[in-house]
């Protein structure tokens, strides 16, 4: 009866081919906008690091001016100063933890005929590689000593290695910047986490990962310097030495936690920390220590831009409208075979036999609707990555999931949509019909 | 008159199809008004003048890489040879870039001490020249002169005696009237003094998405770091025939250094406003999408209800009704229908807006473009029900009686 049905549905969507176009399109278009819309979300959303996201945090304290708030009643600064990360770095309290900052290089020629090489640096400290589970194709992270006693060492991306040492294994080789020498340590194979989670803000959520690692040292001995957002207050310092004792705040701060009895105890820690800096006249403000999973540090730095949900919610109510469209439609035209369902019940067709009949003449155009919206989504993605940018290029794919995800929509909405005009197609009384033929 | 009543009964006798129709002219008002809403706020924002001239002016970094560089001579070397290349008129060497996104800020307080109030202003620092490079307009008080500029290290805090602010930080400073900025005196640092001796009529900072875009103050420093930008200006028409030539100049100049992102302002304007951009397009896709397909939904409909309804049009027509009447009748109804629709469409983009105002902060919808939407939508219902109408009209009454 199924394919009978499926045949007397073509039949009905060839008879009446405007109108079948003009529902398919609809729905197609409603899909296609609510899907470019979701898979953008959806993409900017996904966790970056599935095996860790419960664990790592970053931390976030309230070292703001007593009289003028950091942010109103908001939120304290992203950063630490350097001076509590080197604190909390070497209280140990977490299972483990790291500070980092970003900065840029410019890797010197050995030999006379190369050229110099502008490079993007994160300087670390060693924990980094075990914590963000860096894949490494050769050598490893350094030594925990090396974050103390200013060994110049380096860990290079896949892609500097190519660059620099055709991708063979560079382990004990060295570069240099700045007329320092660094040795390197270890190869990172292609590492490049979206959203970039350890350094998220409005624009750079979706950088690339960097091109060399150096200790964190580096910067504070003044090897190279840092460049990434610093909040200031009070006194400008005049040289680097005070501006590290400063209350700037540039240093994230990260640290992984096994259970929750771990990120209590750790909160607790915090607490006395604060405590006893007030000791030394800092931190004069509420206490406002914070420890932040992965989704509420993307929420705070708004990883996924307000655009996009103000989009994804227009799109929604798109599809609405396109679906509206199909209903007045399918009303429409199954109102319109009124004296031929007349007929078939007088006949003695059934109310659910006729149901499961209109039905599959509803699935039908959802299905076509659903294919064609996946055109369209397709399209529409395209049209994303042109407008956006080389950034959204990672965020621009449909998976299986999606896939699947546009079509069992586009054939619930459909049904959903059809519902109604089928009920009431069906509910004509066939003797009105059969007196009016 | 226009047989209101009759077209009332008709209606209520088929009351889902029209409400069907009215809930999608509601949700098409609805979503209307709030797209072209979102459209003009981006406009609007993005209209703002930088104040500076945009189309000759371009900048690169010179990024240093060798120790022991001698930035006191180097960068006024730099600049000697910038400013006296054929075709340049100005360049100077300066901390940030409008709208670029990477700047820096400062506190002012107009009274010294601790606990004060402060304003957070954007900084740019450069020296006597950065107003004829930007093409920046002096409404009041002056330049700096060469001897006011400082050139020192970038972790130095020596300030200069003298700034020059935009005129949105003066008023930001002196709400009552900004003039009174000229010549008085602020304070950064709890109690550094620095005199106001000029004011700009507009500058933007680095942060477009900053509320404070406005408020910005130029400091006479000349700040020395391994990563310094040169912002130059050339000759109207000649600045993309000069972009590479004074990148191999530099390049050539001094082989210590890279010379890196050589970039337009309006590259920098294009880029700092994209996501707007894209999202004002992809809303303007959606309304003129969502248009057609709501006009379209429209002419299926009224066909429909047409064609079912031939014999009653013919049997009119035979009656009497002119053509005229029949296509009157259908247009009624059909404003019937939309200004129902409209009702709950303006409820509807109002309640969304507040959602959205709530959810993403953004500004409340004027009354204005409610009604303005409004009328969009019955224009469009009326057009979209004129073919369909003119059909009716056409079936004569013979076709009419020959269906029994």
């Amino acid at each position: 009866m199924f394919f009978y049905y499926l045949r007397l549905a073509r039949i009905s969507i060839l008879r009446h081919w405007g109108l079948s176009l003009l529902m398919v399109t609809a729905i197609a278009l409603g899909i296609g906008a609510a899907m470019t819309t979701v898979t953008v979300n959806y993409l900017m959303s996904a966790d970056p690091i599935p095996s860790k996201s419960h664990a790592l945090h970053t931390i976030q304290l309230d070292n703001w001016d007593e009289s003028n708030p950091f942010k109103e009643g908001l939120e304290p600064p992203p950063f630490l100063t350097y001076r509590d990360a080197k604190n909390l770095l070497s209280a140990k309290k977490a299972q483990r933890q790291t500070m980092h900052t970003a900065a840029k290089a410019v890797i010197e020629p050995l030999a006379e005929e190369d050229l110099p090489l502008y490079v993007t640096v994160r300087a670390n400290t060693a924990d980094f590689f075990t914590m963000f589970e860096t894949p490494f194709v050769y050598g490893g992270p350094w030594q925990k000593e090396v974050d103390d006693n200013n060994d110049l060492v380096v860990v290079l991306s896949e892609k500097i290695n190519e660059r620099l040492f055709a991708g063979e294994n560079s382990v004990g080789k060295s570069i240099k910047i700045n007329g320092d020498l660094y040795k390197v340590v270890g190869v990172l194979a292609n590492w490049q986490p979206k959203p970039r989670f350890y350094h998220v803000d409005k624009v750079k959520a979706f950088d690339d990962s960097e091109d060399i690692f150096l200790p964190f040292t580096a910067i504070t001995r003044k090897k190279i310097n840092f460049d990434d957002n610093s909040y200031c207050w009070g006194p400008t310092t005049d040289n680097w030495q005070d501006y590290l004792n400063s209350e700037c705040a540039w240093v994230h701060f990260w640290v992984e936690f096994n259970s929750p009895a771990e990120k209590q105890q750790y909160r607790d820690f915090l607490n006395g920390y604060v405590e006893e800096q007030r000791l030394y006249g800092r931190f004069k403000r509420p206490n406002d220590n914070r420890i932040n999973t992965l989704e509420q540090w993307f929420k705070a730095r708004e990883v996924i831009n307000k655009d996009n949900n103000m989009l994804m919610a227009m799109a929604f109510l798109f599809l609405g409208v396109c679906l509206l469209n199909t209903v007045g439609l399918l009303l429409a035209k199954f109102l319109g075979k009124s004296p031929e369902i007349g007929l078939r019940q007088a006949l003695g067709a059934s109310k659910s036999t006729l149901f499961y009949q209109y039905m599959v003449e509803s699935a039908c155009i959802g299905v076509m609707g659903g294919l064609l919206g996946l055109l369209f989504t397709y399209l529409g993605l395209a049209g994303i990555e042109v407008l956006y940018g080389e950034k959204m290029k990672a965020l621009v794919t449909l998976d299986a999931q999606l896939v699947i995800f546009a079509i069992l929509l586009s054939v619930a909405a459909t049904v959903i949509a059809g519902l109604y005009p089928t009920w009431r197609a069906c509910n004509v009384a066939p003797a009105n019909q059969l007196k009016s033929q | 008159m226009l047989e209101l009543g009759l077209i009332v009964r008709a209606l209520l006798r088929h009351k889902m199809a029209a409400l069907i129709i009215a809930l999608q002219i509601a949700l098409t008002l609805t979503v209307l008004v709030n797209a072209v809403f979102m459209i003009q706020d981006r406009q609007a924002s993005m209209a703002r003048d930088t104040g500076v001239n945009e189309t000759d002016t371009f900048y690169l970094t010179s990024r240093v890489f060798a120790p022991g560089y001698d930035y006191q001579s180097e960068i006024p070397k730099d600049l000697d040879l910038l400013r006296h290349t054929p075709g340049i008129i100005d360049a100077v060497y300066i901390n940030s870039v409008p709208l670029s996104g990477y700047g820096g800020y400062q506190r002012l307080q107009l009274q010294p001490g601790k606990d004060q109030s402060s304003i957070i202003a954007g900084d740019y620092l450069s020296d006597d020249h950065l107003l004829n490079t930007l093409e920046l307009e002096l409404i009041a008080g002056e330049n700096f002169q060469p001897e006011d500029v400082l050139i020192q290290d970038s972790n130095s805090a020596q300030l200069p005696a003298k700034i020059i602010v935009s005129r949105a930080m003066a008023a930001q400073l002196y709400p009552d009237n900004w003039q009174r900025a000229l010549g008085s005196t602020v304070y950064v640092d709890e109690n550094v003094p620095l005199k106001i001796t000029g004011i700009v009529k507009t500058l933007q900072g680095a942060w477009h998405f900053w509320d404070q875009v406005e408020a910005t103050i130029i400091t006479p420093v000349i700040s020395l770091t391994d990563a310094g930008i040169y912002l130059i200006r050339t000759e109207p028409g000649r600045r993309d025939e000069l972009m590479p030539e004074v990148e191999a100049l530099l390049a050539h100049s001094n082989k210590n250094r890279i010379i890196r992102s050589v970039t337009t302002l309006q590259d920098t304007r294009d880029e700092s406003y994209r996501e707007h951009n894209a999202t004002n397009k992809i809303l303007l896709l959606v309304v003129v999408t969502l248009v057609l397909v709501t006009a379209f939904g429209i002419v299926g409909l009224a066909t429909f209800g047409i064609n079912r309804r031939t014999r009653q049009i013919g049997t009119r027509r035979a009656l009497g009704a002119t053509k005229g009447q029949i296509m009157r009748y259908f247009m009624v109804e059909n404003s019937l229908i939309t200004l129902a629709g409209i009702a709950l469409g303006a409820i509807g983009a109002v309640a969304l807006n507040i959602y959205l105002v709530e959810t993403f902060a953004m500004t409340p919808v004027t009354p204005d473009l409610i009604v303005y939407g409004a009328i969009a939508v019955f224009v469009l219902g009326q057009l979209a029900v004129l073919y369909p109408a003119r059909k009716a009209a056409l079936i004569s009454p013979a076709t009419a009686t020959r269906m029994v």
